[in-house]
């Protein structure tokens, strides 16, 4: 397996692809993407975690304890599934689920988690905190400092906590602190806000554990390199079920550390085709929708430079999506750089797509997907039928569909 | 020379502490802002800082944040503030302004536009607060072009290396962040303080201004005794919210409050300057 193969090689190399993409530079930039932009007041505190990061990410003794986690305590490898009844359906290419959703927690969220948390005791820091939107991020986090017995408090905007109830109580059962957010948007932006600042003022005992491929150097670097396990084991896996690799990649993409995570592996290999999906919400021409790459423009955000929604005084806008994982008005600037070079082609589905492709899966398969994880199998929906038998999709199916019940109940008439 | 150099250099031969106000631009009113700029200088203020809306202020505590949404509320942008500024020059050709805020207005006007417009406008001084000196070289080239000063924070974190590094690029004068959290946050130590900004002298040939956690006269006049400037916002803005609704009474308001901090402060200038027999 890529995981036993890999115990030996320190992170910085196990992240690196094929080929000769070493991005991003020392200063965390994408070409113009990426970088530091955030008060002095962080600086330190960003200072102390790069270098540690470059320390510990070359460390056998971390890469062992962080390996041994994820084998025992996440689940992994995590499984490849061939998903045949659905491929015969859609009567074209064949379809094979990376399941993340079957990770510890229900999502890929707690590959980055458990990193950094592993990283955070190493540095002597006792207290986390973390942003959530949905709440998935917010939950394997509590989940790690409980294990690890670390003070945890979680940022979430205050619209977020009244319509995700069951992860703010999992949050609470796990004895983390959840904090309502009620500045800006009430969302997962402000949450985000929120913890930085919280992160400002407790810089001696508090570690940021941010959830995404998003915020200053060297967060968008260091979570890929934690999530990249996920491209690594379905490469693997992949040529040793096939013996060939896939002919396109499919993911969600919010802040994108799923989408990241399967695609790095897989950058230099050229015959693969590499396909990243938005939130459309109701439609691009609507506004209504959490869309950056695909009609967004460049702007900076929560420490990194990366295609924003954002009107045109440079107010970040809201956004819109039925998966609230996605609704984000920034992505990882990893992808803005990927979308310019044109390495990654970005689409963006409806949220109407989104449920039938989630029902259609659910139906077929027996396997409930998560909303967020929905965008990537509509898109599936939409390439599979025109390719042809004898070739395959990867799609990560990065969560589980639990904590969607509600939603998707509620499109039907019913309170749960 | 610029206004701002102008000013700290008359502020020096007085013996006198400068005392800057911040305000957010368009807060609770767009048309409130210029007359309240005014009344400030009129009641003593040296310098004034202008907060820029942005609607994610990650280093501002929840008063500023509410002054910002108060004024995105009215639809206040850049372009907005800078024609504040003009206006206010109109009346006031001595009183330097600093612009405070986030890069992505900036960002989204352009470097190059934002800096004519700026010194067109008559605006001084810069502070980006979300951007560090490792990301700014085509700023601060462009801005000094325009004669428009680049100020920077320093934090208590901020090592000695990194005081050089700020030392490069800052001009006008540097704003030390007095304690370690968000503007509006609670007590500072002044002789924490005192000690910071000597290493800061040490390193930075420039005026050293002390914020955050500055809320009345006692406060003012213990930093004026270690700082070239003194800085307040939070407790200026959250005067401005409370008579939000009643937005005639802001200018008279702030001007009695800035002609507090003013006599704190050069009471405490008075007692520095005073001859050695007296004092001991």
């Amino acid at each position: 397996m890529a995981t036993d193969a890999d115990s030996t090689r320190p992170l910085s190399q196990r992240a690196a692809s094929q080929g000769h993409y070493d991005l991003p530079d020392a200063d965390g930039h994408f070409g113009p993407y990426g970088g530091t932009f955030v008060p002095e007041t962080l600086v330190y505190a960003l200072d102390e975690l790069r270098e540690a990061y470059e320390r510990f990410r070359e460390d056998p003794e971390f890469l062992a304890e962080l390996d041994a986690d994820l084998r025992d305590y996440v689940g992994r490898p995590s499984a490849l599934y061939h998903a045949k009844r659905w491929s015969r359906e859609l009567g074209g290419a064949q379809i094979y689920l990376k399941r993340e959703d079957l990770n510890h927690t229900g999502a890929h969220k707690v590959n980055n988690t458990i990193g950094q948390a592993l990283l955070a005791r190493r540095m002597g820091k006792t207290r986390i905190i973390a942003e959530t939107g949905a709440g998935q991020h917010g939950v394997a986090t509590a989940t790690v400092a409980a294990r690890l017995g670390l003070e945890c408090v979680v940022y979430m905007g205050e619209v977020d906590v009244a319509r995700q109830e069951a992860n703010v109580y999992r949050m609470r059962l796990l004895g983390a602190e959840v904090v309502p957010v009620k500045s800006g948007s009430r969302t997962l932006k402000d949450a985000m806000n929120e913890a930085m600042r919280d992160w400002v003022t407790n810089i001696d005992n508090t570690f940021y554990i941010i959830g995404t491929v998003a915020g200053p150097h060297p967060y968008p670097a260091m979570v890929r390199d934690f999530q990249t396990v996920i491209g690594r084991e379905a490469r693997a896996q992949m040529l040793e079920r096939t013996g060939r690799l896939p002919d396109a990649l499919v993911a969600c993409v919010g802040g994108g550390s799923n989408a990241i995570g399967l695609f790095h592996p897989f950058l230099g290999d050229t015959s693969v085709a590499i396909y990243g999906v938005e939130a459309g919400g109701e439609g691009i021409a609507t506004g209504r929708h959490a869309a950056p790459l695909c009609a967004g423009t460049p702007g900076v955000l929560h420490g990194n430079r990366t295609y924003l929604m954002e009107d045109a005084d440079g107010q970040i806008i809201e956004t819109h999506s039925i998966s609230a994982g996605l609704d984000y008005p920034g992505v990882g600037p990893e992808h803005a750089w990927l979308k310019d070079c044109g390495r990654v082609s970005y689409d963006a589905v409806t949220d109407a797509e989104v449920i039938d492709a989630f029902h259609h899966l659910t139906r077929t398969e027996g396997i409930i997907p998560a909303l967020e994880s929905s965008h990537a199998l509509a898109y599936v929906q939409k390439i599979a039928p025109g390719m042809r038998a004898d070739q395959s999709i990867l799609v990560n199916l990065s969560g589980r569909g639990d904590k969607d019940m509600h939603t998707v109940a509620k499109l039907d008439g019913l309170t749960l | 020379m610029s206004r701002i150099s102008t000013r700290f250099e008359q502020l020096r031969a007085a013996h006198r502490t400068a005392l800057i106000p911040f305000i957010t631009a368009g807060d609770p009113r767009p048309e409130t802002t210029v007359e309240l700029m005014h009344a400030m200088v009129a009641a003593g203020a040296d310098l004034i800082e202008l907060g820029v809306p942005f609607s994610d202020p990650i280093a501002d505590g929840p008063v500023i944040q509410r002054a910002t949404e108060r004024a995105l509320a009215r639809g206040v942008s850049l372009s907005d503030v800078l024609e504040m500024v003009r206006q206010f020059r109109e009346r006031d050709a001595d009183t330097p302004v600093v612009a405070m805020g986030y890069l992505n207005p900036i960002e989204v006007m352009g470097y190059g536009r934002f800096a004519r417009a700026a010194a067109a406008a008559g605006l001084d001084g810069a502070l980006i607060v979300d951007v560090p000196p490792e990301e700014g070289h085509e700023l601060v080239q462009v801005l000094r072009t325009e004669s428009v000063d680049l100020v920077y924070l320093l934090a208590p974190t901020s090592t000695e290396r990194r005081i050089s590094r700020i030392g490069e690029v800052a001009s006008g004068f540097v704003y030390y962040v007095s304690v370690k959290g968000v503007t509006g946050a609670a007590n500072l130590d002044v002789d924490e303080v005192a000690a910071k900004v000597e290493t800061i002298r040490a390193r930075i040939p420039l005026p050293v201004g002390v914020g955050f956690g500055i809320k009345d006269g006692e406060t003012a006049a213990r930093v004026a005794a270690v700082a070239d400037a003194v800085i307040v916002g939070s407790a200026i803005v959250k005067q401005i919210e409370a008579l939000a609704e009643t937005p005639e009474a802001i200018a008279p308001t702030i001007g009695d409050f800035i002609a507090e901090l003013r006599g704190a402060i050069d009471a405490a200038d008075a007692a520095a300057n005073r001859p050695e027999q007296v004092t001991s």
